[in-house]
C-alpha cells in the first residue's frame, strides 16, 4: 500500500489524507462514480463484505463505465486495482483486449433473461433500457412508431455516455442495416443530445421533452423513494435492449483470495439484495426476499436484445458513423 | 526592451509561475503523446468538428463582445442605489458550473421557461433554445459577464484629469478617449472569450441539439474514452493550442497600447452623460438576461436547502480551502508573470485557455500515477489545475496595471535605487489593489465550480462541492442537486465579494 508521506505535508492533512489504517489487507475495488457516492450501493457493501473479510475495502471511483475503462487503460499492468466492477458488455471485448483480466472462478446460477457464458466477467447486476415518459400522456409502443411520432425525447450522446452507446446498440440490434434510417425518422423527435445520463434526466424532469432515454427501472426510484407514480417507461415491440453490468478480478491481483472472496460475496444475497433500491437495477442472482415493493409495477419486456460484446465493439464504428450523418442533416 | 528603468525584480518566480503552466498544458499534452500508439490522423467528423468549433466560438466571442460595450459604458458612468451588487451579481454566471446555469437558462428559456410562456401570451409560437442559437445563448450567458468586467476596468482606467481635461477643451470624449481604450481592451478581451468557447465541451452538446454541435474538446473525449486512441486526442488537443497560439498573435497584432499618463487617481466625474434612458435600457436589458436564470437557480434550490446531507457541507469546506489555495497560487503566480510582463508572459497568460480540460486531466493522472495513488494527491492536483486555468483571467486584470505601474512609476523607483521587495510593497501593491482583488476573487470562485481534473482523481474523501452536486444527480437526486447547486452559487459569489471588496478598499467608490 502506498501511504501519504509523498505528500507535501501542507497540501495533504485535511484535504486528502487517506489515514494510515491498521495491518488489514486492503482490497481494492476500482468502479464507477455513482456507485461509490453515499447514495449508490458503495457504503451498504462495504460494511457488508469488511464484515466477513477482515479487510479494508477500498473504492476508488472514476467516472461512469466508459471512464472506468479508460483508466483502467492508462492504468495498465501497474494498476492497483485488484477487481474492476462496472463495466457492461457493450465495453467487455475493449476490457478484455487488455489482457488484464483472470477467470472469475465463480459458479452460480443467475437470474438473467439471457444465458451467461463469460469467464471472465461476472454480471452483478443488469436492467432494460427504455423510454421514461410521464404516466397518462401519449406514449409510443415502438421505436418506429416513436420515430414517426412527433413525440419529443432526450437522448444521450453515444461518445459520451453509456446510456447513449446502448441506445446506439438497441437500434443495431433491433434495425441491423436499416438502423440508418430508423435514426434518420428519430432525428426530429430529438429535442438535444446530452454529454451524459443526468443532464437527460434532469431535462426531461424539467419538462424539456416527452420523454428521455433510461431504463425500465427508473420509475421504480420515483414510486420508491418519492412515493412519486407519476413516471411511466414506455415498452416497445421490438424488444428492449439490456445492459449487463459486470466485474472483472484483475490477474496481477496482490490479494487473489480475497478478491476471490469478493467475486463470490458479488452474488450473495448481502450484496444482490442492495442493488435493487441504490443501483436502482435488477440484482444479477435474486435474493431470498425477493425484490423489494413496488419492483413489481415495472414493465417486463417481450424480447431481451444484446448483442455479444465482440459485435457490439465490430458493429459501433459503423453504427456510430450512421447516427452521426442521420442527426446532423 | 525597456526593463532597465525597472527596479530589478528577482527573475525565479517567474521563471516557476511559466514552468508550471508549461507543465499543465504541454507538460500534460507530451504525457498522453507519449503513451499513445499512432494510428491514423483526423478524419472528416474531426475536420467538421474543428470548423463548428471555430465558428461559435467566433461568434460567441463577438455577440459577448458587441453586447458589452454599451453595458458597461452605462455602468461607468452612472452611479445608483446598488450600483456595486449589481456589478457583482452581474459576474454570477461567469462563475457557475456548466450544468448549472443551463438549468437556469432552461428555467427562462426552455419549453416551460418563463420567455415562452412570454411568447404564447403574445401569441407567437414557443421558440426552442436548442440549436446553434442555443449554444450563442449560453455561450453569451456565461461570458458576457467577463466582457462587461474586462471593459468596464478599461473605462475606470481611464484618470478623472483626463476626462475634466477634454470636457474643458470641449471636445469628443469618444475619440479622444474612449476608443483609444476600447482598441487596447477589446482585442484581448475578445481572445479571451473566443478561446474559453473553442474547449468548451458541455455547452456546445447539452444545447447544440446533436452531433452538428460537436466540438474538438468531443471529440477528444470520445477518443479518449470509447476509442483508447491518444494519438488522436493529443492531435486534437494540439489542433486547439495551434488554434489558440493564430488567435492570440492576431489579437495581439490589432491591439493597440492605452496612452499613456497618470492622474491623481481621482473620482471620475463626467460631463458627457446626456442619454440616461439609453444607458438604462442597456443595464436593464443586461441584468435581466443574466439575474433572471440565476433567480431561477435560487427557486430551484431554496425548497431543499436545509435538508442537504452532511457530506454536501463536507464537500463545500473542501472546495473552499481548495478555492483559497488556487486563488492565493494564482494571484501569486500572476503577479510574478505580470511584473515582468512581454511577450512570452503573454502567450503563457493565454496557453491555459487552449488546454483540453481532459487531456490535462489524464495527462497529470499518467504522470502522477506511477509515483503516487491518484487519489491521494486529487486535491492537490485540482488547487494547481484550477489555479493555472485561472491565471489568464488573472493576468488579463493584473497585466495592464503592472505595465502601467512600470511605466509610470519604474524610472522614479530605479532613480530612488528601490528593488525588489521594497518596490513591489511600496510602490506595485498599492497601486494594484483592486485589480489583485479582482483576480482572487475571480480564481477562487472560478475553482469553487471546477469539475474537471477532479473527476478522475477524486474517491469518496476527494469530493468537491461540484462532484458531489454531480453524483447527486446521477443518484436521481435532482431536487438536493438544485441545493447543492445554490449553495455553489453562494459559495461562489461570497469569495468573490470577499475578494474583490478588499481590492476596491473605501478608497474609491
Amino acid at each position: 500500500m502506498k501511504n501519504t508521506t509523498y505528500l507535501p505535508a501542507a497540501a495533504g492533512l485535511v484535504l486528502g489524507a487517506t489515514g494510515a489504517l491498521a495491518e488489514a489487507p486492503v482490497l481494492q475495488v476500482l468502479t464507477y462514480d455513482s456507485f461509490v457516492s453515499e447514495w449508490g450501493p458503495g457504503p451498504a457493501v462495504e460494511a457488508a463484505f469488511e464484515a466477513e473479510c477482515a479487510c479494508d475495502l477500498q473504492f476508488v471511483g472514476a467516472g461512469d463505465g466508459a471512464a472506468l475503462l479508460a483508466r483502467l487503460q492508462l492504468e495498465g499492468p501497474r494498476t492497483d486495482a485488484d477487481i474492476v466492477l462496472g463495466l457492461d458488455t457493450n465495453l467487455t471485448a475493449a476490457a478484455r483486449e487488455t489482457g488484464l483480466f483472470a477467470p472469475h472462478g465463480v459458479d452460480v446460477d443467475f437470474d438473467l433473461p439471457i444465458a451467461w457464458t463469460d469467464t471472465e466477467f461476472l454480471p452483478f447486476d443488469w436492467g432494460y433500457f427504455a423510454f421514461v415518459g410521464n404516466a397518462g400522456e401519449r406514449q409510443a409502443t415502438s421505436l418506429r412508431n416513436l420515430a414517426n411520432s412527433d413525440i419529443s425525447i432526450v437522448i444521450q450522446d453515444p461518445r459520451s455516455s453509456t446510456p447513449g452507446l446502448g441506445l446506439l446498440m438497441w437500434i443495431e440490434a433491433a434495425y441491423g442495416d436499416e438502423a440508418a434510417d430508423l435514426w434518420s425518422d428519430l432525428a426530429d423527435n430529438i429535442v438535444t443530445v446530452t454529454p451524459g445520463w443526468s443532464e437527460a434526466y434532469g431535462m426531461f424532469l424539467e419538462g424539456e421533452a416527452d420523454a428521455v432515454l433510461s431504463y425500465t427501472t427508473s420509475p421504480a426510484y420515483h414510486l420508491i423513494a418519492e412515493e412519486d407514480d407519476s413516471k411511466v417507461a414506455w415498452a416497445f415491440a421490438e424488444g428492449h435492449y439490456m445492459q449487463v453490468e459486470v466485474a472483472g478480478k484483475v490477474a496481477g491481483t496482490a490479494h487473489p483470495e480475497l478478491a476471490d472472496q469478493f467475486m463470490a460475496f458479488m452474488v450473495s444475497d448481502a450484496f444482490q439484495s442492495v442493488i435493487p433500491t441504490t443501483n436502482w437495477m435488477y440484482p444479477a442472482v435474486t435474493p431470498a426476499a425477493g425484490l423489494p415493493a413496488g419492483f413489481e409495477t415495472l414493465i417486463v419486456p417481450e424480447a431481451s436484445l444484446l448483442l455479444a460484446p465482440q459485435d457490439a465493439a465490430a458493429r459501433r464504428e459503423m453504427a456510430l458513423d450512421e447516427w452521426r450523418t442521420a442527426l446532423s442533416r | 526592451m525597456a526593463h532597465s528603468a525597472v527596479p530589478i525584480v528577482p527573475r525565479w518566480p517567474g521563471a516557476a509561475a511559466a514552468a508550471l503552466v508549461l507543465l499543465l498544458t504541454f507538460g500534460t499534452l507530451g504525457a498522453v503523446a507519449w503513451r499513445a500508439e499512432w494510428a491514423g490522423g483526423l478524419a472528416a467528423a474531426d475536420w467538421a468538428a474543428i470548423r463548428f468549433t471555430v465558428l461559435q466560438a467566433f461568434l460567441s466571442a463577438a455577440i459577448s463582445v458587441i453586447l458589452a460595450i454599451p453595458v458597461a459604458r452605462a455602468l461607468a458612468r452612472r452611479r445608483f442605489f446598488g450600483r456595486d451588487l449589481l456589478i457583482t451579481l452581474l459576474g454570477a454566471p461567469f462563475l457557475l458550473p456548466v450544468i448549472v446555469a443551463v438549468f437556469g437558462l432552461l428555467a427562462v428559456f426552455g419549453r416551460n421557461g418563463v420567455f415562452n410562456g412570454l411568447m404564447e401570451w403574445l401569441g407567437l409560437g414557443p421558440v426552442s433554445i436548442f440549436g446553434l442559437q442555443g449554444v450563442l445563448l449560453a455561450n453569451v450567458f456565461f461570458n458576457l459577464p467577463l466582457a462587461i468586467r474586462l471593459i468596464l476596468q478599461g473605462w475606470l482606467s481611464i484618470p478623472a484629469e483626463r476626462f475634466r481635461l477634454v470636457a474643458t477643451l470641449n471636445a469628443p470624449v469618444g475619440r479622444l478617449l474612449e476608443w483609444p481604450m476600447l482598441r487596447s481592451v477589446v482585442p484581448a478581451t475578445f481572445l479571451v472569450i473566443f478561446l474559453i468557447c473553442l474547449t468548451s465541451f458541455a455547452v456546445a452538446l447539452t444545447m447544440g441539439g446533436g452531433p452538428r454541435a460537436t466540438t474538438v474538446e468531443l471529440a477528444i473525449y470520445q477518443a479518449v474514452r470509447f476509442e483508447f486512441d491518444l494519438g488522436k486526442a493529443a492531435l486534437l488537443a494540439g489542433v486547439q493550442f495551434a488554434l489558440c497560439v493564430s488567435a492570440a498573435i492576431l489579437a495581439m497584432r490589432i491591439t493597440s497600447e492605452a496612452p499613456s499618463g497618470r492622474g491623481l487617481d481621482r473620482t471620475v466625474q463626467r460631463w458627457d452623460k446626456a442619454r440616461v434612458s439609453v444607458d438604462s435600457l442597456w443595464i436593464i436589458a443586461a441584468a435581466l438576461f443574466l439575474l433572471v436564470p440565476l433567480a431561477m437557480v435560487v427557486l430551484r434550490g431554496l425548497p431543499g436547502l436545509m435538508d442537504m446531507p452532511v457530506s454536501i457541507w463536507a464537500a463545500a469546506l473542501r472546495s473552499v480551502l481548495v478555492a483559497i489555495g488556487a486563488a492565493t497560487l494564482c494571484v501569486a503566480m500572476a503577479l510574478a508573470l505580470a511584473v515582468r510582463g512581454g511577450f512570452l508572459v503573454a502567450v503563457i497568460g493565454v496557453l491555459p485557455l487552449a488546454a483540453s480540460g481532459l487531456v490535462v486531466g489524464t495527462g497529470a493522472f499518467l504522470i502522477v500515477f506511477p509515483y503516487i495513488r491518484p487519489a491521494d494527491v486529487a486535491l492537490l492536483v485540482t488547487l494547481l489545475v484550477n489555479a493555472t486555468l485561472a491565471l489568464p483571467f488573472a493576468l488579463r486584470a493584473i497585466a495592464p496595471a503592472a505595465a502601467q505601474v512600470r511605466e509610470d512609476y519604474g524610472r522614479l523607483g530605479a532613480s530612488l535605487g528601490m528593488s525588489g521587495w521594497s518596490w513591489l510593497r511600496l510602490v506595485v501593491l498599492p497601486r494594484m489593489r483592486r485589480p489583485l482583488g479582482f483576480a482572487a476573487g475571480l480564481a477562487a470562485a472560478l475553482s469553487m465550480g471546477d469539475l474537471g481534473v477532479v473527476t478522475l482523481f477524486a474517491g469518496q474523501l476527494e469530493e468537491t462541492l461540484p462532484l458531489a452536486m454531480y453524483r447527486l444527480m446521477g443518484a436521481y437526486r435532482m431536487e438536493t442537486a438544485a441545493s447543492a447547486a445554490l449553495l455553489l452559487l453562494g459559495l461562489s459569489l461570497a469569495l468573490f465579494w470577499i475578494c474583490d471588496r478588499w481590492g476596491r478598499g473605501n478608497a474609491d467608490f
